[in-house]
């Protein structure tokens, strides 16, 4: 299972209390987390990235294994340890706006 | 006794104030939604427990929110907003080509008879109707693909189609008006538009009576007199007799003309208001006196209603759907403030109180009244 967590306006969103895990076929990349995301959760389609170009949303970040993984490929494969769940997928708001 | 629902949009959330028909004590629920910037909140004519809610932030992009029963619960609903072909190009602020880029919904407009029916107004400009309550949306692609479109350009608020108007007497006319293009009509039920912009004069174009690029701020209509348009430009308060074929100004002793609201007495259709601000520039009441302007002749003769409205060093702005009436009798009018203040007056302008004081920066406000 891939451990993902939430920034707090989409975990209220999602109805989720904390970390959420999904669980993901084939390769463990940005993409493929990001679908498994979409799929438990439809109610975050569109919130994390565009509906129509896939792009990530400028204000969010991705964090792993203490890397920002945000201008990454989003097929590009993602550490091991979090393909394992020893770590989690972070999916950060940017510090931003007021 | 009848009832009255505020539906409140701000900058952090929305808030329902909620009242009985003497309007005299209001109970606030909120934030819902907290965080998030509400553009817009407004309730079905056919069902007023059916509320539609436009949620958008920079970093979450944009969700839709209706409830069922009057705002108590809420749930997420479709939010793709994709353009019909090939979204094509408009005007950028430096007069070059930029492409349709989706940004969010400004304002939401139920249907007049089916609660499952909505408009969205969206940025960059276009309109979008869902059929089945918000869970998903078309583009009314007859509008953006006027030949006009790649002259439209945005304002400062950016390319948003902010105000949509339903005829109640023709289900297939709906008026609709866009920063900075100018306002536009269907006859045909959004298949096709025209642009309904004769008669304005705006000086800050190239060509001032240009067939778009107006920046028209906010149409209102009284629905027993769908013909008869008011309209709140950039600069100038119009009026159109002929159901927007043309327009004629009636600023008349206005202190400033510019302003964003306007709107109609729910039992007057002569009687009008609007809320001068200062100028473009700066967008405050003039000498810091928070004044509605009322016309009771449909526009040219306007008087200053300032009973329990800030009268000195105010420096708020009532920005464009942030003006509503309901349909007792008398008439209550309602308006929010960048400051946060929400205020209602139960006599048709002739006092004020607030009946919130401390909100985040309002956005919108929309007033139904409840059996």
């Amino acid at each position: 299972m891939i451990r993902v967590w939430l920034p707090a306006h989409l975990r209220t969103l999602a109805r989720v209390n904390a970390e959420v895990e999904v669980q993901v076929k084939g390769a463990v990349t940005q993409r493929s987390v990001l679908d498994a995301i979409e799929a438990c959760y439809p109610v975050l389609s569109g919130t994390l990235r565009d509906h129509v170009t896939q792009q990530r949303r400028p204000y969010v970040r991705f964090f792993a294994c203490e890397q920002d993984l945000s201008h990454e490929s989003p097929d590009a494969p993602l550490p091991d340890a979090v393909a394992s769940g020893a770590e989690p997928f972070l999916i950060v708001g940017a510090i931003a706006g007021g | 006794m009848s009832n009255v629902r505020v539906l409140v949009g701000t900058r952090k959330g929305a808030f329902i104030l909620a009242s009985e028909g003497k309007r005299e004590k209001w109970e606030i629920s909120g934030p819902h939604f907290g965080g998030w910037e509400i553009y817009h909140v407004k309730g079905s004519p056919a069902d007023p427990n059916r509320l539609y809610a436009s949620q958008s932030t920079g970093w979450y992009g944009q969700l839709i929110q209706r409830s069922n029963d009057g705002g108590k619960t809420w749930e997420p609903v479709g939010n793709k907003f994709v353009y019909d072909g090939v979204p094509g190009t408009h005007q950028w602020y430096d007069g070059t080509p930029h492409p349709w880029e989706f940004k969010r919904v400004w304002h939401l407009e139920p249907s007049l008879t089916d609660p499952d029916t909505v408009y969205a107004g969206v940025e960059d400009a276009a309109i979008f109707r869902s059929n089945d309550g918000g869970t998903s949306w078309q583009e009314l692609p007859g509008l953006r693909g006027h030949g006009s479109g790649p002259r439209w350009q945005p304002g400062a608020g950016g390319m948003c189609l902010h105000t949509i108007v339903l005829d109640p007497s023709n289900p297939g006319r709906i008026f609709i008006a866009i920063s900075a293009a100018g306002a536009f009509r269907t006859d045909d039920a959004g298949t096709t538009w025209q642009p309904i912009n004769r008669g304005l004069n705006s000086v800050i174009l190239p060509e001032p009576t240009a067939e778009v690029g107006h920046c028209v701020h906010r149409i209102a209509m009284h629905r027993s007199r769908p013909g008869v348009l008011f309209m709140q430009k950039h600069w100038d308060v119009m009026r159109s007799d002929n159901a927007g074929d043309s327009w004629h100004e009636i600023s008349g002793n206005l202190p400033t003309d510019f302003g964003f609201v306007i709107d109609v007495h729910a039992n007057e259709p002569d009687t009008i208001y609007v809320v001068p601000i200062k100028s473009d520039s700066e967008h405050y009441p003039p000498e810091g006196k928070l004044r509605v302007y009322r016309s009771r002749t449909g526009g040219n003769e306007w008087e200053a209603l300032t009973k329990g409205l800030p009268q000195s060093d105010c420096y708020v702005n009532v920005l464009r759907d942030a003006m509503a009436v309901d349909s007792l009798d008398k008439c209550g009018v309602y308006f929010g403030t960048t400051g946060g203040q929400v205020y209602a007056s139960a006599d048709a302008g002739d006092s004020w109180a607030p009946i919130a004081r401390d909100l985040p920066s309002v956005l919108s406000v929309e007033v139904q009244t409840l059996p």
